[in-house]
């Protein structure tokens, strides 16, 4: 102790220096933390891939209610296999694409898992637009309790769709400006931007029917 | 160069440290997102914006919504709206939902009748936790047979009174059986591991005591305040008073912190 101040004494300048400089870095520290820069990659990251866990599992929902409305719907229109076939087809295609943690950060597989999705929510467009013609069907019970379900879970995909790109804007903003981007650099190398939903104008309309 | 007895090198360091805090500030200040619609503020379990109904209906209905809020904790609010804002009624719905944050925050159990006269729209908005027993489809049952052939006929009051008690009615169902539980619960507390937690929670406190005697200053006092969760019979009651209406039904009313991932159904008159 009595040393170090007669350093200090000894050599004012370098001893100045050095405490001014380990003062900097603890208030950029403190700076940094106290508004929680440090720890926003992470966070922001996490709050975005929970989003995306409930977009697929709203899709996963909506996959679950089509064996269902399929085989409600075929007992009254039989001679509808066309769209029937297209809708168990685009389910199952949809189902096969593959999800992980991985897909939100590859803009392909992003790509993919999207497409499949949309191309299901045309498909079953064109399901209840046909349906419009049996009203023994649009009378059912059972239908009626599926129809309200799936435009339920449309609605609760619409919701977490919303959250997840609100979720990656944030992510992303804060990967791509300033303090954020220091710091994922020097900290977190390993965090990527995320994709995000592409409007999909058509999305909310059932696509015309051809035959 | 020097100023004020400081080196160039410490100077520009210094400019860097305000640089970095001012840049970390910026980002706060842009991360306070515009919201493109705005809300009603939350006055009270009737919201009635669009002025449908008359000073004694509201009055009627906002005792019914406090009478279940006070027996299960369910925030159930009715909203009038002017207009949608340009938006659809799910959209705003569970947006109005999320801005006033209904239910609680930890069972999310809030639900919202959204009545948009203007558009004939309306809707039932169904918190995270009431998703389970207030369906998309019995939310739609209400709508079609309780709600709307009433508004058909102008009847505003009827309909938004025989949806609530449609929505009550269901809710209650459910939360009576949810209720018996924690009473069942209460009365299995058995004496004797009562004692033993007792004896227990003794044990852990004189060995604290006797370790921070023996001069282990630091694991000594560590061990003194360990917490044991005792049979508690008074934990599920206490929840439910929290986050619902502060300072009771004269002073205001707000929002729990619930959310709502789109639950409930809509329909139209």
């Amino acid at each position: 102790m009595v040393s170090m101040l007669n350093a200090g004494a000894l050599r004012p300048t370098s001893a100045a220096a050095r405490l001014l400089g380990v003062l900097t870095i603890l208030l950029v520290a403190t700076g940094l933390s106290g508004c929680g820069a440090i720890n926003r990659v992470p966070t922001l990251e996490e709050q975005a891939k929970s989003s995306w866990s409930e977009v697929q599992n709203q899709y996963q929902r909506r996959a679950d209610l089509i064996p269902n409305l399929v085989e409600t719907v075929k007992g009254y229109a039989q001679q509808e296999k066309d769209v029937l076939i297209g809708v168990t087809e685009a389910r199952a295609k949809a189902s096969s694409v593959k999800v992980d943690a991985s897909t939100v950060s590859d803009p392909q597989k992003f790509k993919e898992f999207q497409d499949a999705q949309n191309q299901l929510s045309g498909a079953l467009g064109r399901l209840l637009v046909t349906v419009e013609k049996y009203p023994d069907l649009k009378s059912n019970q059972n239908f009626l309790a599926l129809q309200s379900q799936l435009e339920g879970t449309e609605n609760r995909i619409a919701v977490a769709r919303r959250d997840y790109i609100g979720a990656v804007q944030a992510y992303n903003t804060e990967l791509r400006t300033i303090p954020g981007r220091w710091i994922a650099a020097i900290l977190y190398p390993e965090a990527k931007p995320m994709e995000t939903f592409s409007a999909t104008p058509n999305a909310d309309r059932p696509p015309n029917v051809k035959f | 160069m020097r100023l004020m007895g400081l080196s160039a090198g410490t100077l520009v360091r210094l400019f860097l440290a305000l640089v970095v805090l001012f840049a970390c500030l910026a980002v706060y200040a842009v991360g306070a997102l515009a919201v493109d619609l705005t809300f009603p503020p939350l006055t009270g379990r009737v919201v009635d914006g669009a002025g449908i109904l008359t000073e004694d209906q509201r009055t009627a209905l906002e005792a019914k919504l406090k009478a279940q809020e006070d027996k299960t904790s369910d925030q159930v609010v009715v909203a009038t709206v002017p207009n949608l804002q340009g938006t659809t009624v799910e959209d705003y719905a569970n947006r109005l939902f999320r801005a006033w944050k209904l239910g609680q925050a930890k069972t999310n159990n809030g639900a919202l009748l959204l009545v948009a006269p203007s558009e004939r729209k309306v809707r039932i908005e169904v918190g995270y936790g009431l998703e389970g027993a207030l369906t998309d489809a019995l939310s739609r049952v209400i709508i079609a047979s309780a709600i709307t052939p009433r508004f058909k006929t102008g009847d505003y009051y009827g309909g938004i009174d025989a949806g609530i008690d449609g929505i009550l009615g269901i809710l209650s169902g459910d939360a009576q059986e949810w209720q018996r539980k924690p009473q069942v619960r209460a009365d299995e507390v058995d004496p004797t591991q009562v004692a033993v937690f007792v004896i227990l929670f003794l044990v852990v406190l004189f060995v604290a005591w006797r370790m921070s005697r023996s001069g282990t200053g630091r694991a000594g006092r560590g061990g003194g305040i360990v917490f044991l969760p005792g049979p508690g019979s008074g934990g599920w009651s206490g929840g439910f008073s929290d986050g619902g209406s502060s300072g009771g039904f004269g002073g205001g009313f707000s929002g729990g912190g619930g959310s709502s991932g789109g639950g409930g159904a809509s329909g139209d008159w």
